[in-house]
Formats: structure tokens, C-alpha cells, sequence
């Protein structure tokens, strides 16, 4: 049975559609990326897993139970780190874990012990008494996911877990949720911006656009399915005559973009166009000046199927901005 | 004078779009206007006052008619016909009656013989408006008895003994049952209000609803926290608040038991209005500017500050469905009077059934999924 089921789903608020019939199902144990530009419908998606919206059409089985049908079930399956930070400033950390364990119905008797140990896991053992409005963004983002944990759900939803973090916290944040699901026997579901993120930590990601699913595979599929696998950067001591032509005309080149004197060629085979490249360039009486050979990565994926374009959304989940009175969100 | 111009243009594009900020600086004054101007100094009218026929002869029917007159001209009070006193003075002060007036089982012949005829008039002093307007309008009565008719020749003078029912009651401390009141108006307001709307902008209640919590347990939990901290409150009050007005016996045990017992359904009732008005609001400026108009909408038509029988019709409309009216008056009877249970029984009550309807209507409203 896979962990979740979506299932055609669609949902509209009046004539706008955040999501349009999107299907994917969820394996046991794995890391699902879901990414998209903003306002793609990746917060519509997870809200209706997470059964805070329902959908308009279509299904959504968690853990095996329908969202529509068995909230409560769902709920008690899930753990779900929404992407505002919501942990209570004046609270300790450990006060803030208290809460939600009994919000879950943890029994007293395991509290203490699971928050201690979720604690530790997410190394905040020596912070568990100070008040977080103390913790730096990196920190409450690590108690926000031990938070998530405290009812040892089966299944781990994050949205956007390191947005607005330092790359050091942002490693930090996720060698945490790579520890946990692996000792914890999680099914993890993470939205992120963070394409080397997605590229190192999912087992598969799935690209949405328009609210529409437009690309789902491992990430070394997703690089593999698009033209060209590898990038080379080159420019040439003199441009000869109709040398654009010549450049395309390499073998395995997908497409070829000049720009001044540097010239961006995509490839299906980097090391044979690089050889052919050479030899041209030595026929031509041109001297290569410099060369970078680079791999597809994910970012490339990510445009190939969303295309270039700004996406200036409504947001239909406007938060309001409290900031200026509690400081810092 | 660029910047100070960008200053002003970013200020005043701000407040144009924020319809909440413009109501609140509008409607406040306004607000402000109609109800203070209205709740001061009005002529008190419609005071219930008891009337004990202990004579029955032919004086005591025309004074009968004489109250039945002021009844449907000024219209100061409406008479009730009591059998006998101690009934009425017990309504007197359970708060039912306003004033009792007794005529006494010789008003008659004393009429007749010209001996010193009294009527008694036992007011409720712990309100000095209704019962000062109680007592001019008698004394006129007495005065003018004979005005419209035929004079004899030699008028009796009759006596209006008046019997105040408490000790003189200050202002601070007429004014000490609103201000308990207003305490724990206030913390449903802040705890209630502000702080719901701005843990609901944070998105801390998408938290709880992940988690499996029913929508009543939401509400309950959401309530009874607030009513918790509105009670701590009034109970500060009513504790500082005796001390400082020199109320007699301050600290007296059973007292302050039936006090906690009208602050308990007080607070939940406030708090449970408040939940009611803001379980479909996600702008934070909405509470912070509904706050002023609020406050002067609900607690200056509540008999707080000047008696209700002063107001407008519209204003007793509002006292009537206002829980601060019952809330003071159930104060006002524990802490002037020192009544007893039978007096605020009405009271809880009525803080009870609203307590219950607002949580029904705040549940029914409140969505656990968009």
C-alpha cells in the first residue's frame, strides 16, 4: 500500500483552479519532493493532504484513510510543519512540544520521554528550557520538526523547511530530516525552492506548474528526460565566419545559445561534443579561450518544464503581517 | 520636502485602503456621541415602585389616583399593588422594585381628623439618581395634594416618610461594579480579541488544526482560557476594587463566594461574544479597532455609570441583550446591597443562556476546513 494516494484531485476557489487534476501516489518510506514556482498550487496540494482543505474533486488517501472521510485518522498519521513558523516565542521549546503532545493525546507517561529524545534528535537538548524567542530562525525551524514529531507519526509533511534559512542551518535542517525519517521509518513530503536540496535528498520529485502535475520521476530521470544533459560554455580567441552553424552542426548538440563571445551549447554526450569542439575550433584557426563543462541539474529541469516566465499570483492564503508586533517571525 | 511627502503619500495610501482603521476613527466618535449624549442626565422614567394599600379607605384610593396620574403623564413610575410589606420590601431589595410606598391603615382617618396623616416611601438609596428622582416626585405629590380640587378648610399636611433601605452609597463605589465589569470586558478583548486574531495571522491555529482536536474542543479550549483569565481579573478588581471604595466588610467570605459566582458566567459570556464576533475575521486590525466602539456600545447603555430608566427606548434595547447590564446589576446587588442569592439568580441566568448561545453560534460558524 503506498503512504499516499492522490487521486485526480482539483480545487477551485470560484473560477480560479489552484490545482487541476493531479494524480501521484507516495511509497512507504520515501522522500517525495513537490516543486513549482510560486503560486503553482504546492501549499493548496499539501493543505488538502493535510486535511485543511477539502478538495473540490477527486481523492486523497493518507496513511490509507480518505481526507474527506476520516480526518481524525489522517491527523493522527501526519505530522505536518506548516511553512510560517508558528512555535510560541514566550514559550521554552519544551513547553511548546508539551502542548502539541497533548493536542495529539500523547499518553503523560511516553511525553516526557519522546520529547526528550526528540529533542536531542534535532540537538536542541541544552536550549529545552529557554523561551524561543531566544533560538535563531535555524533553531526554531529544528524544533518546529521535532514539534511535527512528538505523536510519532507515519508520515512527514514540510513546507518549505528552509526557506529563509543560512546554508549552513539549511544542511543542518536537513540532515536532521534525512536522520529522522531513517530512524524513524518516515514517508517524508517536502516542498522546496531549494533545487540542489530536492536533487540530493528525494527519491522522487514531482514539478507543478499552473496547478497541474507537468513532471514526476527520480531526480536523475527528470535531468536525463530533458535535451541536453550536459552544458558547455566556451569562448574562442575570434569568432570565424558562420561559426554559429558549425556549432550546432556538432555532433549531439541540442541547442546552441551565443551570447557576446561566449557561446552556451547543450548536449546530449559533454565529452564527444567537447573532442569535436576542439577539433573545429582548430580547423577554424580559432583558439578555445575557455571552456566549462557542466551537468544538467535539477534548476535546468525546473525551467525546461516551467518555463522562464515570472508567476505573479494571487495569493489566496494572504497572511497578514504581525511582525512589527511580536519582532521577529 | 521629497521624503516628507513620501512619508505622508505611504501614510495616507495605507489608510485608504484599510476600511477597518477608517471605521474605527469614524464610527468611534460617532458612536461615542449618540450613546454618551444620550446615557447622561436623561429624565428617569418607568421606575418600578410598589404600592401597599394597608387602609383602603376613600384617601388611599385617591392617592391612588394621583400615582396613576404621574404613572401616565411624566410617566417617573408604574405602581405594582403589594398585600403586604414585607413582600415588597424583599422585592425592594432583590432589586424587583425601585421604591415601595406604604399607606398606612389609618391614612384615612387621619386625613379626616387632621392628625398628622404619613405615607411612607422606602427607596433603594445604593442607586442616588433613581432614588432622589423617587423622592422629588412624591414629595411634589404630597405637596400638591390638594392643588386640583376642593381645598379644605383646613389642609392637612401630609408627612412623606421616607426610609432610605442602605447607607449613603459614594459614586466610587456605585461606580465599583462597572469597573470589575469593565476588567473583565477587557481581558476578553485583549486575550479574546487581539491575541486570537493575531495567533490565527501567525498561522498558530493551522497547528491545532492538523492535530485530531474537534471543533468544540477547539472552542471550549479556546474559551474557557479566556474566561479563566477574565475571571483572575475580575476577581483582582472585586478584591482591590472593595478595598479602595471602603465598601463595609470587605472581605466578607460569602459575599465574595456569590461575587465569584457572577464573575465565572461574566467572563465566559464577554469571551464567548468575543469568539462569536471574530470566528470568521483574519485582519488583525479588526479587534484593535472595534475595541473603542465596543466598549462604549455595550457598557455605557448597561445602567454603569446612570440608571437605564433614564435612556432612550433604542438603549434599553441594548441593555436588555447587553450581558454588562446583568453583570453590574448582579454586582450592584452583592456589593451595595449585600442581597442574597434570589437576587442575582436572574442574572446568572441570563449570563448562562448567552454564554450557550454565543458558544453554539461561534461552533456553527467556526470552519474546521476551507
Amino acid at each position: 500500500m503506498n503512504d499516499i494516494e492522490v487521486e485526480n484531485i482539483t480545487k477551485k476557489f470560484g473560477d480560479f483552479t489552484a490545482v487541476d487534476a493531479v494524480s501521484f501516489t507516495v511509497a512507504h518510506g520515501e522522500v517525495f519532493g513537490l516543486l513549482g514556482p510560486n503560486g503553482a498550487g504546492k501549499s493548496t496540494l499539501i493543505r488538502m493532504m493535510t486535511t485543511l482543505l477539502t478538495p473540490t474533486s477527486g481523492s486523497v488517501r493518507v496513511n490509507g484513510f480518505d481526507v474527506v472521510e476520516s480526518p481524525n485518522e489522517v491527523r493522527k498519521s501526519i505530522g505536518v510543519i506548516p511553512q510560517a513558523m508558528t512555535s510560541d516565542l514566550t514559550l521554552s521549546a519544551e513547553e511548546n512540544m508539551w502542548i502539541f503532545a497533548r493536542l495529539y493525546g500523547v499518553p503523560g507517561e511516553k511525553r516526557k520521554r519522546i520529547i526528550g529524545e526528540l529533542l536531542e534528535a534535532v540537538q536542541l537538548s541544552d536550549w529545552a528550557k529557554k523561551p524561543v524567542r531566544t533560538f535563531s530562525g535555524g533553531m526554531r525551524r529544528r524544533l518546529e520538526i521535532a514539534r511535527g514529531l512528538v505523536h510519532e507519526p507515519k508520515i512527514f509533511f514540510l513546507d518549505e523547511p528552509t526557506t529563509g534559512l543560512d546554508p549552513v542551518s539549511r544542511v543542518a535542517v536537513w540532515e536532521m530530516i534525512d536522520r529522522l525519517k531513517r530512524e524513524r521509518d518516515l514517508t517524508v513530503l517536502v516542498t522546496t525552492h531549494y533545487m540542489d536540496e530536492a536533487d540530493k535528498l528525494c527519491n522522487r520529485v514531482a514539478i507543478v506548474d499552473h496547478g497541474k502535475l507537468v513532471a514526476l520521476d527520480s531526480p536523475m530521470k527528470l535531468k536525463a528526460s530533458i535535451p541536453g544533459n550536459n552544458t558547455l560554455e566556451v569562448s574562442f580567441s575570434h569568432v570565424p565566419p558562420g561559426w554559429l552553424d558549425t556549432l550546432k552542426g556538432l555532433p549531439d548538440v541540442a541547442a546552441v545559445t551565443p551570447s557576446d563571445n561566449v557561446f552556451r551549447i547543450t548536449t546530449n554526450n559533454g565529452p564527444l561534443t567537447t573532442v569535436k569542439l576542439f577539433e573545429a575550433a582548430r580547423e577554424a584557426h580559432a583558439e578555445v579561450a575557455s571552456l566549462s563543462v557542466q551537468s544538467t541539474t535539477l534548476d535546468d529541469v525546473f525551467v525546461y518544464y516551467t518555463g522562464r516566465q515570472l508567476r505573479d499570483a494571487v495569493d489566496e492564503h494572504a497572511v497578514y503581517d504581525i511582525s512589527h508586533i511580536y519582532g521577529r517571525r | 520636502m521629497n521624503r516628507i511627502l513620501a512619508i505622508i503619500e505611504r501614510d495616507l495610501r495605507m489608510f485608504k485602503r484599510s476600511p477597518a482603521l477608517i471605521f474605527a476613527s469614524l464610527m468611534l466618535p460617532l458612536v461615542q456621541l449618540v450613546v454618551l449624549g444620550y446615557a447622561f442626565g436623561g429624565n428617569i422614567k418607568h421606575l418600578k415602585v410598589g404600592v401597599v394599600d394597608q387602609d383602603h379607605g376613600l384617601e388611599a384610593v385617591k392617592l391612588g389616583n394621583k400615582l396613576n396620574a404621574i404613572e401616565a403623564t411624566a410617566q417617573t413610575f408604574t405602581t405594582q399593588p403589594y398585600h403586604d410589606l414585607h413582600t415588597a420590601l424583599t422585592d425592594l431589595r432583590n432589586g424587583r422594585l425601585n421604591g415601595v410606598i406604604n399607606i398606612p391603615p389609618n391614612f384615612t382617618r387621619d386625613v379626616l381628623a387632621q392628625a398628622d396623616p404619613q405615607i411612607g416611601l422606602a427607596v433603594d438609596n445604593t442607586d442616588n439618581f433613581t432614588a432622589g428622582t423617587l423622592e422629588s416626585s412624591l414629595a411634589n405629590l404630597v405637596n400638591d395634594y390638594y392643588k386640583n380640587g376642593i381645598t379644605p378648610r383646613v389642609a392637612p399636611t401630609i408627612a412623606l416618610q421616607t426610609v432610605e433601605l442602605y447607607g449613603y452609597t459614594p459614586y466610587i463605589q456605585y461606580f465599583l461594579p462597572a469597573a470589575i465589569a469593565l476588567s473583565i470586558f477587557i481581558t476578553a478583548m485583549i486575550g479574546g480579541g487581539i491575541m486570537y486574531i493575531d495567533d490565527k495571522a501567525r498561522g498558530v491555529h493551522e497547528g491545532y488544526l492538523v492535530t485530531p482536536i474537534g471543533k468544540t474542543e477547539l472552542i471550549l479550549g479556546f474559551t474557557l482560557s479566556g474566561a479563566i483569565k477574565g475571571v483572575m481579573a475580575g476577581v483582582i478588581l472585586m478584591v482591590f476594587g472593595t478595598l479602595i471604595a471602603g465598601i463595609p466588610d470587605p472581605l466578607d467570605p460569602w459575599r465574595l463566594a456569590k461575587m465569584f459566582m457572577v464573575i465565572v458566567p461574566t467572563s465566559i459570556a464577554f469571551i464567548s461574544m468575543m469568539f462569536l464576533m471574530m470566528v470568521r475575521t483574519d485582519d488583525p486590525l479588526v479587534p484593535r479597532s472595534i475595541f473603542g466602539v465596543l466598549n462604549t456600545l455595550l457598557f455605557f447603555p448597561s445602567g454603569a455609570i446612570y440608571p437605564i430608566n433614564a435612556f432612550p427606548s433604542w438603549m434599553h434595547w441594548i441593555a436588555i441583550v447587553d450581558p454588562f447590564t446583568y453583570a453590574i446589576h448582579g454586582f450592584k446587588a452583592l456589593l451595595l446591597k449585600n442581597t442574597g442569592f434570589a437576587a442575582i439568580t436572574g442574572d446568572i441566568t441570563f449570563l448562562v443562556v448567552f454564554s450557550l448561545i454565543m458558544m453554539v453560534s461561534a461552533t456553527a460558524l467556526f470552519r474546521r476546513t476551507f
